[in-house]
């Protein structure tokens, strides 16, 4: 296992927190100084990095100046954020628990410092990394998506993060490799709930590589210009705004390219509910309920739920002459 | 008497846990403790109640006939209704609030999801009785009151089954109802197998606190 657990590694090879914290707010300064020219082409999905200083975000590292004032910020179809109290208090993190409030009470045990990730299989440059390694090639900025889960409830989120092709890219995938597979921390010491069998541990997600090196597709470190809580997902986790929630996998600890199509956890524990595609779409309902209209969370009456999520200019060249109901 | 007051005790018992759980969710309501979806939280803490209610109407009479405690019967009545009235809001708390009366989409829903049309099956089939739960209509019916107020088995099995059939993966807590729901139906088996010589009747004997004198 190249994987340590943290009481393996010796205190000294462990970053101190304010060194972190200078390296975040230099990424964050010479994120916002490349946004400055970028913004625009570099935002889709409503991007706001741009709109920015480039200042720190990092909670302990805010200074009441730099901090957004994000009660102005939309998405770009002019879509209010859902408030970071619901963003961080209902959540599907079965590793805590299967209530949607069981990850805020519980994730505590979770340790995001020092945190490993090991890219392998078809690559040519594999390697380990701890985490301000692995996301050092990436160009941090602010993204609203909008997240639709699969039980037809969504929400509108600021993540702050970067470009999933920029890992991929050092990564060096081989011609072989098709697909990228990711896997959750599988810990039950840290993570509780997987002390229980209601799904496969660890969790597994993957994408296909053409639509992991989509520049809508991004790792995620932060929401709301602050780290990721644990029960979102820290220190790193997947958000691929055009799938259904639970393709995003949380707290990755290893990215594999492969030939073959990844096993993902909800495909395993119901493949005729769950695919491997999770695209959402409106059309195509999942077997018990109606995927027609969602409820966004604060919102009194149901929307209607847009094919794609609303990013389909975007996206849906990737799934040319695929029947999207045979591939959900 | 003394056994008046005692049945008094008891039914005022009732009547509190009976709106214990409305009460508990309108102060969570009123202090901003739902989470972040509240109407789903209010949708299915209701139908967690009636489902509960239903059992504990079903688990009387084994714990009548385990205990002794006759005077438990009286209580049927009052916690049946107060089964169908928490299963009422959770139709009306789906239909107006949760689709807010989109007709559409509710009868494609009930037309198109068995779970909604199981647990839609399970609301309609309790009108009856909550309608017959009455002194008079159990006179009026007579034996056949007994007959249609059996519909509360197929009513709370319909329950337990559109509890089951929505969950995601952790099929804990259906799984603890199916439960609940087996033994009680299992017990009701063998005392009926045992008493089908010995003719003691009264399992079905009607509810309210006239019963037995009636």
């Amino acid at each position: 296992m190249l994987i340590r657990k943290p009481n393996d590694i010796p205190s000294s090879e462990i970053t101190p927190e304010r060194v972190y914290i200078n390296r975040r707010e230099f990424i964050g300064k010479s994120a916002g100084i490349a946004l400055g020219g970028a913004a625009g082409s570099a935002l889709i999905g409503g991007g706001i990095g741009g709109a920015r200083a480039g200042g720190p975000r990092h909670l302990s590292a805010q200074t009441p100046g730099g901090q957004r004032d994000w009660s102005t910020v939309r998405s770009e179809r002019d879509e209010v954020l859902t408030p970071y109290e619901d963003v961080t208090s209902y959540n599907n993190f079965y590793e805590f628990g299967t209530q949607k409030e069981d990850p805020a009470r519980n994730a505590h045990t979770l340790e995001p410092r020092p945190w490993t990730i090991e890219v392998g299989g078809l690559c040519a440059n594999p390697g380990v990394y701890d985490l301000e390694d692995f996301i050092r090639p990436g160009t941090m900025e602010d993204r609203v998506y909008r997240m639709r889960c699969v039980e037809a409830w969504s929400m509108v989120i600021p993540w702050y993060g970067f470009a999933l092709k920029d890992v991929i890219d050092r990564a060096d995938p081989l011609g072989s490799a098709r697909y990228v597979e990711f896997k959750t921390l599988h810990d039950p010491v840290q993570m509780p709930g997987q002390r229980s069998r209601v799904l496969a541990w660890p969790y597994v997600e993957g994408l296909r590589l053409d639509e992991a090196r989509h520049p809508l597709t991004i790792l995620a470190t932060g929401v709301y210009g602050r780290d990721l809580p644990n029960q979102n997902g820290a220190p790193i986790r997947l958000v691929v705004p055009w799938k259904y929630g639970f393709k995003g996998i949380k707290s990755i600890v290893s990215m594999t390219f492969m030939e073959q199509e990844p096993y993902n956890t909800w495909k395993r524990s119901a493949s005729f509910e769950y695919g491997f595609y999770a695209n959402v779409n409106p059309e195509v309902n999942h077997p018990r309920w109606s995927q027609a209209r969602e409820r966004r969370l604060g919102e009194l009456r149901r929307r209607e739920t847009l094919l794609f999520n609303g990013y389909v200019d975007q996206v849906a060249g990737l799934y040319a002459g695929m029947d999207l109901r045979v591939y959900y | 008497m003394n056994k008046k007051r005692s049945r008094l005790l008891l039914k005022g018992v009732v009547w509190l846990l009976g709106l214990a759980p409305a009460g508990w969710l309108f102060w969570r309501g009123v202090t901003d403790r739902l989470g972040a979806n509240p109407i789903e939280e209010i949708l299915h803490r209701l139908g967690d109640t009636a489902l509960i209610f239903l059992l504990v109407t079903l688990s009387i009479t084994p714990i009548r006939r385990l205990t002794g405690w006759t005077s438990l019967a009286s209580l049927r009545r009052p916690i049946g209704l107060f089964a169908f009235f928490y299963l009422t809001t959770h139709f009306l708390w789906y239909s107006i609030v949760d689709q807010t009366l989109d007709w559409d989409f509710i009868v494609e829903d009930v037309v198109m999801r068995p779970y909604i049309l199981v647990g839609v099956t399970a609301w309609l089939l309790l009108i009856p009785l909550a309608i017959t739960s009455t002194k008079g209509w159990i006179r009026r019916l007579r034996k056949n009151w007994q007959r249609l107020h059996r519909l509360v088995y197929v009513s709370t099995s319909l329950g337990v089954l559109h509890f089951y059939w929505q969950v995601k993966a952790d099929t804990y807590w259906p799984i603890v109802a199916t439960t609940v729901l087996v033994v009680l139906m299992l017990l009701r088996l063998r005392w009926r197998k045992g008493s089908s010589h010995v003719s003691s009747g009264g399992e079905v004997a009607p509810a309210g606190q006239g019963s037995s004198s009636d």
